[in-house]
């Protein structure tokens, strides 16, 4: 996966309003983009659920949340109102897992390896952490050992 | 700005809500009052000979009753009916709104109106956000979860480690003797 001190590559997610959202996106704000498999899976929920009780932490260190994964936008969306939960949702599913490969954590199984990549507000991955296993739920604890970096 | 980087399992002190010997093993369960899995588990500890602490990890999109029933704990153990409370809630976890925290009140014979007050304080939501803290920054991502031996046990713990713990293996001696309340 993508290693921190490489810049982060061109990518283009799509946003739950239709809009894009692309590395210029990135600049001027840490971003952590939280790489997840699937849209209403077990561990996905978990996570999604788990990060969003934390969000307010995250954005007091100036940084915020973003889910990626290669659902379809309306899917995410459903996804995130069913939680609750607050974090925006950011879609790689045409052409199908891109960006995900663009960073490193295309899973061979055609989603997103479950993973966490921080961005300074240079455009510079910061941190990044992958899970040994699609389904271990990496702790929100690492979102901030790797903020604090 | 609040620490949440990674930490061990905080030591238990005079906050923690503590029951059983004081010689035995030590478990920190990290749990929620709407999660039936910790339920259960409760009722195992309950039978055993460990000496268990008990951590809130409410996590409201999950459960969004279990962020006011861990303040309803909470404000139970100011008048000291903590481990009532947690009994009273874990047994019917199909009724958490706030007429049936009032009838679990009403049933301790906890004075309904400094209940209701603290419940709803700085103090009390304070309290509960410590013991979720401490959870994040130990790695806790799910209830329930087990800190035992060293260890932590997410989900559902294995029956052998209880056991084991209960015959005296693993047992951690790094805690000072605590109060129980």
């Amino acid at each position: 996966m993508i290693e921190p001190g490489s810049p982060a590559p061109e990518f283009t997610l799509a946003r739950g309003d239709g809009e894009k959202f692309t590395r210029a996106d990135l600049e001027g704000t840490t971003t952590v983009l939280v790489f997840y498999p699937f849209a209403f899976s077990p561990v996905c929920t978990d996570q999604l659920n788990l990060y969003h009780e934390v969000r307010d932490e995250v954005a007091a260190r100036g940084a915020t949340l973003y889910g990626v994964s290669c659902d379809a936008t309306w899917s995410q969306t459903a996804f995130r109102e069913q939680l609750g939960v607050a974090i925006e949702q950011l879609s790689d599913f045409e052409p199908k897992g891109e960006t995900c490969r663009a960073f490193g954590v295309y899973h061979p199984g055609g989603f997103p390896q479950r993973a966490l990549v921080i961005v300074d507000p240079d455009g510079v991955v910061k941190w990044s952490y992958q899970a040994a296993s699609p389904g271990d739920l990496p702790g929100a604890n690492l979102i901030f050992d790797g903020l604090a970096t | 700005m609040t620490e949440l980087g990674s930490a061990p399992v905080s030591p238990l002190g005079p906050e923690d809500h503590v029951s059983g010997p004081a010689s035995a093993a030590v478990v920190i369960e990290y749990a929620d009052f709407e999660c039936p899995y910790c339920a259960v588990l409760s009722a195992r500890l309950a039978a055993t000979s460990l000496r268990r602490a008990f951590r809130h990890f409410p996590v409201r999109s999950s459960h969004p009753r279990a962020w006011p029933a861990a303040c309803a704990a909470e404000a139970a153990g100011l008048q000291g009916r903590f481990w009532e409370m947690h009994d009273l809630l874990f047994a019917d976890q199909g009724r958490l709104e706030d007429p049936h925290l009032w009838q679990r009140a009403r049933e301790l014979e906890l004075d309904l109106e400094r209940f209701d007050e603290d419940r709803r304080s700085d103090e009390v939501i304070a309290r509960v956000r410590r013991d979720f803290e401490s959870g994040i920054r130990a790695g806790v991502v799910t209830t329930p979860t087990v800190w035992a031996a060293g260890v932590l046990h997410p989900g559902k713990i294995d029956e052998g480690v209880l056991d084991r713990l209960g015959r005296g293996a693993g047992r951690d001696t790094r805690y000072h003797p605590l109060r129980s309340d």
